[in-house]
This record gives structure tokens, C-alpha cells and sequence, in this order.
């Protein structure tokens, strides 16, 4: 048009432009909405950022984390094989570094005790060359130079290392610089917290087994080690040379090899360590190279995240829902504006973007809103899991992954928002001068609502994808959720069924009234039944399973009564222990004797038959991944069940013993006597934990040959017992016949119950001082720490529901909204006819009580599955429902349905009969 | 041109009709040599645009929008540039240069209604409707708004088509069609059509090619 200085220019920017001014005044309404995504933005962001932190740290500081470029192990020992192989690999330019941990009492020597002569066998090499001769623990009082200490007693872990440890880092001493100490003479370097519980201080002495060491300095920081790690029990340095003076590693012991090489800048490690592979095979000993643990650390890591992001993604869902009814509610507000703005000449187009618009720019604020708190939570979780954490975290932003939450947060948004602005297409400018004409109903398929439907259901699917670990649960989760929002649907058109044909003339008026808003033209159960019970089910399958995961730890917590464990000790010191325990008027609960031996054949077929060596099979298993790996090969019925490598070569420290504990439970066979002998098998017969006994791949009869330390002992398997080993008792994988091993060599771990800490520490202090070598730790303390621990996760549980329940709000507020004009025009209605306040409070009440209800028992229901299903496949833990708690969660969840809905309602009361008139 | 007739004698059936806001279920709508039925909604959005104008009985403006955002409404979606600036002129032009970003529910019912032409005129409409302007306003304030219309209708030179009740309002138009029970029983030029010399059909004679057919 010739309009003065018009010229056409980009009419986007100028729809954006409106969109932005018309948003004015219900800007706020709909950001509140759009708050429905930003508690899942933020949960996103949080996660992502902090395991992308971790994962960055882990990279930073990975050598100082394993060690070296290369870390070697041996669970046996090392060996005369193994000690040429380094001393080559030295020779040839390789930095090489040991370290051996054990636990031990370390005792203050009180001063002016004079320091005794180093006993006189202390150049025997005693942990380098374990021989099957046990090195008998001297009784000699006169031989025992810690019984002269005095003071006080802790069990400490030692950790003796060579020369150039640590390979990368330094290890940070107080005061400063007196590492290289460690190496000149006999001093140890300790955790501050054994200076406190020894209560001594740097140039004090104290006594390890036979040997004495003068404190040097006190630890502040030792590359790749946890402060966590100290938890279990102070560490205390002292170099690998002096071990043998201590006596201390006998046949037996558990002490931990571990070896680290430094290779030349450049070298490629993988490279190097396949070149030594043969050597390496032949000494028994395993290596990983930094990469190796590297990956494996932070695919650990990002297994975590990826879980904790379906909570996540799950919020985000809610969220899409909220934003969905909410933005509902809004359209029906925007009826006449949108009716005007067709009069004057907009296209359906139009509009749709102008209001398009809007919502992704209020998507876009909340959505960085929920960035902002994320990456606040981030912030906060270094300082509260420092302990827990094997290393520094350097706190950063993560640009990637607030890009990924928000842009997430914006796709959902609008995606669930576009479902109910479709329907501005459809007001027809004709609205404008009459009110109550009906848009047209579309004829046919409308193709832009599927398209909408289907980008959703895409949306969810290629989530799920992204974060599940195996497809089997991208369909688990992306099915799940559409079955739950399926039945929430289906229980929501029941409902009104049920509604519809349950109403009666003789219910009081009010009654009547709540109940047939459930299913007039127009009404919100749908929309109220699906936020509430997703809202619900997600809440409480949140709970349910933090709940079960809860109550394990409590078990651990709770089952022993004991709390005084003594172990290590030798098989002719045992009877001295415990008359040194009933001494002090002490009950000994459990004498558990403990036979160390390996699998020599099972059916006749040795180790080596059924398991030709194989790199990746030396390695320990880590935890989950090996759970995961083992449900795996479950799941590929074509694959023979092969015995793992791990279970065939590993070292067993089995017990004997003809009864069964109560943390075990008979899963297969006959308990031991049940069975009569067979003629042709042997009559000795041994009883296997459930999971090893999948990992040996061995069923019930099967033959296993055992070594025990050079003497070969032939047993049946008859029967598996399932073992909860979360409970802090000795548990074992093979439990044989007393008959079967009571001659064996074996040492023994004694379970005594002091409930005074004064008791137990002298109790203590009188073993470790006839008996240097049996290590003692009091249960209370461990307890203590974990029961620290628990109330923290507890404390993160509670915050987690807190933030779940956070999360139904707005959603819940956005679904009551989507019809609260209509609830408010009615009751005002019904004031002009003369409805006081109460009456119409009431029949809210019974409106809200009735969706409240179904919708927070369907989720319920629902989640029940749901955990289940969670603690099932993801735990692999068993699931107990905790119906109470779940109940109690429905109920609040109803109440705050009725809440919201009587806070929407105060319009009506607030407003008078003839505005609403007057607006009609 | 005025319509008039008593409720329900189809005043705003026809005025839908005749702006595209509706599609008949028999016959055509012709606006300026167009035909409404043979367009799709969007076309007809895109003719309102840029050759209806509206002024409604209740105001209509957009609440969230202040005066001169609401005048510049139809320019934008149009993508035009200036659009600001002729909104300004106009609401200056209607009296309101002083009350230029006050918002809806900050203006008097006439000043409102004063906006609504305003935006009426802003793309310079061929034909504009007014469904009951003065409606909602009292006797004072309405005559003003209708002296104001017809000051905007000589200066444009836009056919205005007028519903109303009031009969005295509807005399000052040059051409009076009167509805009962959806027909028309009558059309006539007023005195003041006689006075400037102008037949009925020359001004909305298009509109109405055939006023018995409905």
C-alpha cells in the first residue's frame, strides 16, 4: 500500500517484533508455565556438567591417578619372574615404582621408651618371595619389642613404596619437603588423623610389627589417592625397604602389589606393554596401561550420568507435560486476540508463529533459568562429595552440556506447547464480533497435530537413546513411559465413565455438582488425572527406589552385632587372642577360620584347558560393569556359558563350617550331608555362592578340584547358597566341610561384641602387643562412617523427593489453569443465582479430592512398576514395596491437588456476579 | 451505507458475510471486483488486511498492547516499515497524540473506540465496518465518534458500512438497508445521499449486487 515511507521489509523480524509486545502483560502466566521445564533443565545441566568435570579432571590428573603410564599388579605376590622383569625394564631406561598396602595396628611408643635393635631376620625379603612355609609369629614376649610401646593403638594402612614414587605428583608433606625422608632412614609419613588417634606428634616414634619408625612429617596430599581412602583407616608411608623389619607380611596376609612404570615422552604404551606381553604372562603378572584405566573410570562415570540424566529427562517429560496444559489454558485466552488480529488481517500462519514465538522465548528464559540452577548444583557438589572423590575436581563451566539442557529445555517446550497452540489456527475471525461461535472441527486427518505428535514421540525416543546403555533400554524407557501415560489416559476416560453413570439425585447438591464437572463439556480430568499421575508416579518411583537402595545400607548397618574384628590371626595364635578377649570379660561371637586356595580343575579339566590366558580376562572385574557384562552374555542364549577367566584364577579365602549363616540362603541343592556320596565322586563336599558359581559356569554335582597351597582336594559341588553380602561379616564364595580343610594351613578372623570404647581400645592394644601382627579394627567406627554416610544419602534422597515433589507444582498449577476460566465463570454464575462461598468451596473440593485421588493412586500403582523394573534390571537388587510411605506420598500429592485447585478457585469468591457478566 | 434492523434479524450474519469473516452456504461476496468465496481463509486474511477495516462495538483493541502498538498492528503483519510513524499521525489525526502508549485499559471508552478507528484507517481500508460503534458508548461521547468517522470517511474516501440500532445515526448515512428475519425489506437513500447528489448504488451498490438473493 502507498502508505507514507512504507516500503516492505523482512516481515519475520517484525511478527517477532509483535510477538515480543503482545506477550506484555501474560508474559508471566506463561513463563510460569514454561518454569514446568526448568527444575529438569537444571537437574540436566547439573549432571552433565559435573561428570563433564569429572571426566576433565580424570584426564588431567588420569597418571597421577593409576600411578604411571603403565600400573602393574600381582595378587599373589610378586615373584622372582616379576623382580627380574622390572629390574630389566629399570636397566632399560624405564622409571619404575612399588607400592604395597596392608593394614596393621601402629601403636605410639611412648617417649623415653629407648628404640630397640632391629630384630635380627629383617633383611629376609619376606613379601617379595612368599614361600608356603608360614613364618611362624613369635611368642616370645622378649621378642616383642611393641609390648614395651605403650601408648595407644589404631589399625593403620601401611603403604611401603620404593625410590621414585610417586612417578607423576608429588606428594605434599607438613611440613614441607620431608618426602625424600621417607627413603633415608626408617620414617613414616602419616595421615594427621592417626597423629590424633595415637595422639602423637611429627618426631614422635611409633611402633609397625617389630620395627619402629620416627614420625617425619604428617600427610597433606598424595597424588591419585582419595581422602576418602583415610576413612577406612589412616595411611601411614614408610618405604618398601624397611617392610621386611616389621615382620608384618606373613604367609597370608592380605597386602596389595602394585607396580608403575613412567615411560619416555611419546611412547605409545599399549605398544610397549604388548612387547613385554610374554614376559608379563609368564610372571603372572597383569598390566593396564593409562588409557586403559583412563576409559574405564570415566565410562563409569558417564554410565552414572547417563542414569541419573533419565531422572533428568524424565523431569523434563513432566515438565513437557506441564507446559502443555499450561500453555492450553493460555490459548484460551488469546481466543478474542487472536479473533481480532484476523480482522485485521493476519493469516493463521501468522499467528501461529506470533504465539510460536512467544512460547519459545518463555521456553528460553525458563530453560536458562533451569541452566542457571544446574550450574549452581554443580558448584555445590565438589564441596559435598569431596570425600567420596578420588581426586581433585576442577569445577568449570560446561558449555556443551548447558547448551544441551537448554537447548533440550527449548525443543520440549515447544514441542508440548505446539500441541495446544495448533488450535489458534482454527479461531475464526468471526469471534471477533460474536462470542460462543465453535471453530470449525477441521475435516479429515489433521496433519500438522500428528506431525506435532509424532516430533514428540521421536523427541522421546532419541532421548532415551542417547543416554540408555543398551537398546534394550531405550525400549524399556520410551515404552515405559508411554504405557504409564497410556493407563494414566485410560484411568482418566474411566473416570469419567465412572462419573457420568455413578451420579445420583440423592447426593447433597454440592457433591453432585464437583462429581459431574468431572465429565461435562469442557472438563480438566484428563489433563488434572495425567499431570498429577505422572507427577505422582514419578515422585514416588524416585522414592521407592532410593528407599530400597536406602535400606541396604541400613542392613549393613544394623545385622552384626559384633564390632570387634580381629584378623589375620595365625592359626597357633588364635586360642591366645581369645582368651585375651574373654580376659577383658568380652563375648567372641565368631571364630571364622579362613583357608586360602586355588581352582586347580573343575571336571577333571584344568584352569589352563578351560581358560587359554587372555589380556582382557587378567583384569578384576569393577562392579557394575561386570554385573552388566554378565547380564550380557545371559542375554545371548547362543553363546556357550564359558567360565570367566577372572573366577577361574582367582585367589579364594574360603571357610569351613557345617551350618548356614543368616546372611545366607540355600538357593540350590542340599546343605552338606543331605546328599549321599556317589561311588566315583569324592565325598568331600562344598557349597558355592550363586554368582560365582554362574561365573565358574559350574551347576550342582559338577567336580572341583581345589589347590590348597600344594595339596590338591577333590570336592562335589551339592549345593549354592545366595549371599547378602552387604552385611559386615565375613562371607564367603566356597564353604567347605569342617573335615574337608581343618588340617589345612589357615589363619583366622575372630568377631568379638564390646559396646565401650574404652574396652575395646585396651582389648585391642593388648592383641597388637603380644600379637604385632594380627590387625584389629573397631566395627563402631567403620559403623559410625557409614552410618554418616547413609543419613548424607538420605539427605540427598530427601532433597531428591523434595525436587521431584517441586517439579509436580507447577505442572500441577498448569493443568488446574487449562480450565480455570471456565471453574471461574461458572462459579461466579452460580453466586448470581445465589450460591454463598461455601458451597461453591465445596464443590471444588469434591471436584479436586476425586481427580487427586485417582490421579496420585494411579501413578502410585504405576510406580510400583516402575521401581521395580528399576531395581530389577538397573540394581539387579531385589525390590520391597514401602506401601506406607507410598501411600503417604499419594496423599500429599492429593492435597496439594485440592490446594491448587481452591487457590485457582479464589477468583470466584473474589470476583463479583456482574464482572463476570459484563465479560460475557 | 448503514444496516439496520432489530435482534436477530441477521445484521451480523450479513456484516460477517460482506467482511469474509464468514463463507456463505449459497451465492458469492464480491469486495472490490474480488470474490470472497472462491478465496481461501488466508487470502481473505491477507484482502482484510490490506482493504477492510473494523470497528467493533466493543472496542476490540488488543490489551496487551498499548494505543499505538494496536494502530500499527495491521501495517506489521503486513511487514511494512513506517508503520509507526503513520500510526502516531492517525491517533494524532483522532486526538490521542498525547495518550500514544497508554494501554487499553487505561483509556476511556470513547478514547478506545477513537484507537480502534484509528487502526481501522491505517492501512487505508476501500471499505470499512463498523459493527455498532457507538453501542457502548454514552449519547455524548457516541456522537463524537461518529462525527470522527465521518470526518476519516471524506478525507480517505472508504465506504463505511454501518450496523446500528440507532435509526438517527443510521439517517446520517447516504444508504439505509433494513433487515427482518434475515432478509432485507428495505433499501433506500437517505436524505443526506439526496443531498450530496449521490444514488445508493454507486458507493455500495458492488457490495450488495443482489440484496433479495439471501
Amino acid at each position: 500500500m502507498n502508505t507514507p515511507g512504507s516500503s516492505p521489509r523482512r516481515p519475520f523480524a517484525s511478527l517477532v517484533s509483535l510477538a515480543w509486545r503482545e506477550s506484555r502483560s501474560t508474559r508471566r502466566r506463561l513463563l510460569l508455565y514454561m518454569s514446568s521445564i526448568s527444575l529438569g533443565v537444571a537437574a540436566l545441566v547439573a549432571i552433565d556438567s559435573f561428570a563433564a568435570n569429572i571426566n576433565r579432571s580424570v584426564r588431567a590428573q588420569s597418571r597421577a591417578l593409576v600411578g604411571g603410564d603403565v600400573s602393574f599388579s600381582a595378587r599373589q605376590g610378586w615373584t622372582k619372574e616379576s623382580d627380574a622383569l622390572f629390574d630389566s625394564l629399570a636397566k632399560a631406561g624405564v622409571a619404575m615404582a612399588r607400592q604395597t598396602s596392608f593394614a596393621s595396628m601402629a601403636t605410639a611408643v611412648v617417649p623415653g621408651t629407648p628404640l630397640p635393635a632391629p630384630p635380627g631376620d629383617s633383611t629376609a625379603a619376606m613379601p617379595a618371595s612368599p614361600t608356603l612355609s608360614a613364618v611362624t609369629a613369635p611368642n616370645a614376649d622378649s621378642l616383642s619389642p611393641v609390648r614395651n610401646a605403650g601408648g595407644l593403638t589404631r589399625l593403620a594402612q601401611i603403604r611401603a613404596v620404593t625410590e621414585r614414587y610417586p612417578l607423576y605428583g608429588e606428594v605434599l608433606t607438613e611440613p614441607a619437603g620431608r618426602w625424600t625422608l621417607l627413603q633415608q632412614r626408617p620414617v613414616a609419613i602419616v595421615d594427621p588423623a592417626l597423629l590424633i588417634a595415637l595422639d602423637v606428634s611429627v618426631g614422635d616414634t611409633i611402633a609397625l610389627g617389630y620395627a619402629r619408625f620416627e614420625v617425619a612429617a604428617s600427610l597433606v596430599s598424595v597424588p591419585g589417592d582419595p581422602g576418602m581412602a583415610a576413612a577406612i583407616g589412616p595411611r601411614l608411608y614408610i618405604a618398601d625397604k624397611y617392610v621386611a623389619s616389621t615382620k608384618l607380611l606373613s604367609f597370608g596376609s592380605r597386602a596389595d602389589n602394585e607396580a608403575f612404570a613412567r615411560l619416555s615422552p611419546g611412547t605409545d604404551a599399549a605398544k610397549w606393554l604388548s612387547s613385554i606381553r610374554p614376559q608379563l604372562d609368564s610372571a603372572r603378572v597383569r598390566a593396564r596401561t593409562v588409557s586403559e584405566s583412563e576409559s574405564s573410570l570415566t565410562e563409569s562415570i558417564d554410565q552414572l550420568a547417563n542414569f541419573l540424566g533419565i531422572v533428568g529427562i524424565v523431569a523434563l517429560l513432566l515438565g513437557g507435560v506441564g507446559v502443555a496444559s499450561g500453555v492450553n489454558a493460555w490459548v484460551a485466552r488469546k481466543i478474542d486476540i487472536v479473533a481480532v488480529l484476523r480482522c485485521v488481517g493476519a493469516t493463521s500462519r501468522q499467528v501461529l508463529l506470533i504465539y510460536a514465538t512467544q512460547a519459545a522465548l518463555m521456553g528460553l528464559i525458563g530453560a536458562t533459568l533451569g541452566a542457571a540452577i544446574g550450574v549452581g548444583i554443580q558448584l555445590l557438589l565438589p564441596g559435598a562429595l569431596h570425600d567420596v572423590l578420588p581426586l581433585d575436581v576442577q569445577v568449570q563451566l560446561e558449555p556443551v552440556a548447558i547448551a544441551t539442557g537448554i537447548g533440550l529445555g527449548v525443543w520440549i517446550a515447544l514441542a508440548f506447547a505446539l500441541r495446544p497452540l495448533l488450535a489458534l489456527r482454527r479461531i475464526s475471525p468471526l469471534q471477533a464480533i460474536r462470542r460462543n461461535v465453535n471453530p470449525p472441527r477441521g475435516k479429515g486427518i489433521d496433519w500438522a497435530t500428528w506431525t506435532v505428535n509424532i516430533l514428540i514421540v521421536l523427541t522421546v525416543v532419541a532421548i532415551s537413546a542417547t543416554r540408555a546403555n543398551a537398546p534394550r533400554d531405550v525400549i524399556g524407557f520410551s515404552g515405559g513411559i508411554a504405557a504409564v501415560l497410556v493407563l494414566l489416559l485410560l484411568s482418566a476416560a474411566l473416570l469419567s465413565r465412572v462419573a457420568r453413570f455413578s451420579v445420583r439425585p440423592s447426593w447433597p447438591y454440592v457433591v453432585r455438582q464437583g462429581v459431574a464437572n468431572l465429565y461435562r463439556p469442557a472438563n480438566q480430568t484428563r489433563s488434572v488425572v495425567l499431570s498429577l499421575g505422572f507427577g505422582a508416579f514419578l515422585v514416588t518411583t524416585l522414592y521407592l527406589v532410593q528407599g530400597n537402595l536406602l535400606a541396604q545400607l541400613r542392613i549393613t548397618e544394623e545385622a552384626s552385632r559384633g564390632n570387634l574384628i580381629f584378623f589375620d590371626v595365625q592359626d597357633d595364635q588364635s586360642l591366645g587372642v581369645d582368651s585375651i578377649v574373654k580376659a577383658a570379660a568380652l563375648p567372641v561371637l565368631q571364630r571364622t577360620p579362613i583357608v586360602t586356595m586355588r581352582i586347580a580343575a573343575i571336571n577333571g579339566k584344568s584352569v589352563a584347558e578351560l581358560a587359554p590366558p587372555r589380556s582382557s580376562d587378567t583384569l578384576p572385574p569393577e562392579g557394575g560393569a561386570n554385573a552388566r557384562q554378565r547380564r550380557r552374555e545371559e542375554a545371548n542364549p547362543n553363546e556357550p556359558r564359558r567360565p570367566s577367566g577372572w573366577a577361574l584364577r582367582r585367589e579364594y579365602r574360603s571357610t569351613f563350617r557345617d551350618t548356614l549363616f543368616s546372611a545366607e540362603k540355600l538357593a540350590g541343592g542340599k546343605w552338606f550331608g543331605e546328599i549321599p556320596a556317589l561311588a566315583g565322586k569324592p565325598a568331600d563336599e562344598v557349597s558355592l555362592e550363586t554368582d560365582i558359581a554362574e561365573g565358574l559356569g559350574v551347576s550342582l554335582g559338577d567336580l572341583i578340584t581345589w589347590d590348597v597351597q600344594g595339596v590338591k582336594v577333590p570336592t562335589r559341588v551339592t549345593s549354592f547358597r545366595e549371599v547378602n553380602w552387604a552385611r559386615f561379616e565375613p562371607n564367603f564364595y566356597a564353604v567347605f566341610q569342617t573335615k574337608t580343610l581343618l588340617a589345612a594351613p589357615k589363619t583366622y578372623v575372630l568377631l568379638a561384641a564390646s559396646d565401650d570404647a574404652r574396652a575395646t581400645a585396651q582389648v585391642q592394644s593388648a592383641v597388637v602387643r603380644r600379637y604385632p601382627n594380627v590387625a584389629s579394627i573397631d566395627l563402631s567406627l567403620v559403623r559410625k562412617t557409614v552410618g554418616e554416610i547413609s543419613r548424607r544419602a538420605s539427605l540427598a534422597i530427601r532433597f531428591l523427593a523434595l525436587f521431584a515433589l517441586a517439579m509436580g507444582v507447577p505442572v500441577l498449577f498448569s493443568a488446574v489453569a487449562a480450565t480455570r476460566r471456565e471453574r471461574v465463570r461458572e462459579g461466579v454464575l452460580l453466586k448470581t443465582l445465589g450460591a454463598t462461598r461455601a458451597q461453591i468451596g465445596r464443590i471444588l473440593v469434591s471436584e479436586y479430592t476425586v481427580l487427586g485421588v485417582l490421579g496420585s493412586l494411579t501413578g502410585l500403582v504405576l510406580s510400583f512398576g516402575g521401581a521395580w523394573a528399576i531395581m530389577t534390571y538397573v540394581f539387579d537388587r531385589p525390590f520391597t514395596a514401602a506401601t506406607m510411605q507410598a501411600l503417604a506420598i499419594a496423599a500429599a500429592m492429593t492435597l496439594l491437588a485440592v490446594g491448587i485447585g481452591m487457590l485457582s478457585g479464589r477468583d470466584v469468591f473474589k470476583e463479583t456476579a456482574m464482572a463476570a457478566l459484563r465479560e460475557s | 451505507m448503514a444496516i439496520v434492523g432489530p435482534s436477530g434479524s441477521g445484521k451480523t450474519t450479513l456484516l460477517g458475510l460482506l467482511a469474509g469473516l464468514d463463507t456463505p452456504t449459497r451465492g458469492a461476496v464480491l469486495l472490490d471486483n474480488a470474490d470472497l468465496t472462491a478465496m481461501t481463509e488466508d487470502q481473505r486474511a491477507q484482502l482484510r488486511g490490506e482493504k477492510v477495516g473494523f470497528v467493533f462495538q466493543s472496542f476490540q483493541l488488543i490489551p496487551t498492547l498499548t494505543a499505538i502498538e494496536n494502530v500499527q498492528v495491521p501495517l506489521e503483519l503486513r511487514g511494512e516499515s513506517g508503520a509507526s510513524a503513520r500510526a502516531r499521525q492517525l491517533l494524532e489525526r483522532v486526538g490521542l497524540g498525547d495518550r500514544l502508549d497508554h494501554f487499553p485499559s487505561q483509556l476511556s471508552g470513547g478514547e478506545q473506540q477513537r484507537v480502534a478507528i484509528a487502526r481501522a484507517f491505517v492501512n487505508q481500508p476501500r471499505i470499512l465496518f463498523a459493527d455498532e460503534p457507538t453501542g457502548n458508548l454514552d449519547g455524548t461521547t457516541g456522537a463524537r465518534i461518529v462525527a470522527l468517522l465521518e470526518e476519516l470517511n471524506r478525507e480517505s474516501g472508504s465506504t463505511v458500512v454501518l450496523v446500528t440500532h440507532d435509526l438517527s445515526l443510521a439517517e446520517r448515512a447516504q444508504r439505509v438497508i433494513r433487515l427482518a428475519d434475515g432478509a432485507v425489506v428495505e433499501d433506500r437513500a437517505t436524505e443526506q445521499a439526496q443531498a450530496n447528489g449521490a444514488t445508493p448504488a454507486d458507493e455500495a451498490g458492488d457490495v450488495l449486487g443482489a440484496p433479495g438473493a439471501r
